[in-house]
């Protein structure tokens, strides 16, 4: 048994996913990307990005963590949004429960207004499910035995063939 | 912050490079970056300034194979060295699974060391974490610099819980795989409980 700081499973995976896509069609928006506060790329929702979404969730976790100290130095709790403004792209992050963070990338085809209108509902519903998600992991993590001492083993062997001089 | 999703089968996994400025954190990572083939690693990010010098943290991504059908990442982070970008530290280290103190063997940066390790401390103390719940592992950089301490004073003076200790000259590659492969492996026997 595994014990990881969250976890997501199959049915929740699904239910986040079909929020992420109603929200992608409801504001037109170009792509949707789930990740948490550490950086981890949760869920992306749209066509494939042409860019690398590893760093991207990663670079998007820093810029909200950073944003959230520069609104306690001013006193504020925190910045619930942010939005970056570009020449065709532009982009929507939003706060939801438990230190995730939803990312909505948009061009032309919509405007900042309708964005934040969808979004405003996706969040609510995004916070029901991780909220959920979290109750459920104070037990259902027992209920997993894949990450057993073999698979330690396993990825053990994968660490040292990785990094075989 | 572990990260298992059953649906993606995946498990991610966030170890971060900490030490004084100049210390070699980055010149670990780059390394890493060089000599793993190409399937295995994501992007190496930096935000550097003109310097050369790390602003806001490096960030490099890491692949193994599957096991039992899960693939495990880890997400490999440093912080800036310098004294004045605390605040860019501390924001790094929230979710941490790991941690690689890289320290500076020469005698001139032996304060420095110090002082960043205080500066450890205090900063997982905001998350209310300690060094003894998290897997880390400390890496005496630069050993060939002219005025390198002895290994044994170092760790007599900065390490005395007796973490794992590796000797390095990162610009060689000297250490690096094998600070990071003990950091890697803690961290996942952290994963599995007992």
């Amino acid at each position: 048994m595994v014990r990881a700081e969250w976890a997501i499973f199959e049915e929740d995976y699904w239910a986040i996913n079909n929020v992420l896509d109603d929200l992608l069609r409801s504001s037109r928006a170009s792509n949707v990307v789930l990740i948490d506060r550490t950086g981890q790329l949760v869920s992306q929702c749209g066509p494939e990005v042409d860019f690398d979404l590893t760093s991207f969730a990663s670079l998007c976790a820093a810029d909200f963590e950073a944003n959230y100290q520069l609104a306690k130095l001013i006193g504020e709790r925190d910045f619930s949004t942010l939005f970056h403004q570009g020449a065709r792209e532009s982009m929507y992050l939003a706060k939801i429960a438990k230190g995730v963070v939803l990312v909505v990338l948009f061009a032309k085809s919509t405007t900042l207004g309708l964005v934040r209108l969808r979004v405003k509902r996706a969040v609510e519903e995004l916070n029901d499910i991780i909220e959920r998600l979290y109750e459920k992991l104070e037990y259902r993590n027992e209920e997993y035995d894949t990450f057993d001492e073999t698979f330690t083993r396993g990825v053990e062997a994968e660490i040292d063939n990785l990094f075989a001089d | 912050m572990s990260l298992i999703n059953y649906s993606s089968r995946e498990i991610n996994c966030k170890v971060v490079y900490y030490g004084p400025g100049l210390g070699g954190k980055t010149t670990n990572i780059q390394y890493v970056y060089e000599k793993l083939a190409p399937e295995t690693k994501g992007k190496l990010v930096t935000l550097a300034t003109e310097m050369d010098r790390t602003l806001f943290f490096d960030f490099l991504p890491l692949e193994l194979g599957e096991v039992k059908g899960f693939k495990t990442r880890f997400h490999l982070y440093t912080v800036p060295g310098q004294v004045y970008y605390n605040a860019s530290r501390k924001l790094i280290l929230r979710g941490v699974d790991g941690i690689v103190f890289v320290g500076d063997s020469s005698e001139a940066r032996f304060d420095a060391n110090i002082e960043a390790l205080y500066n450890l401390h205090d900063n997982l103390k905001e998350y209310d974490l300690s060094l003894e719940q998290i897997p880390f592992v400390m890496q005496w950089n630069k050993r060939d610099m002219p005025d390198a301490i002895p290994i044994a004073e170092l760790n007599e003076e900065l390490n005395p819980e007796g973490y794992d200790n590796f000797e390095g000259i990162a610009v060689q590659g000297v250490g690096v795989f094998d600070t990071l492969k003990c950091v890697a492996k803690k961290v996942l026997r952290q994963l599995q409980t007992s």
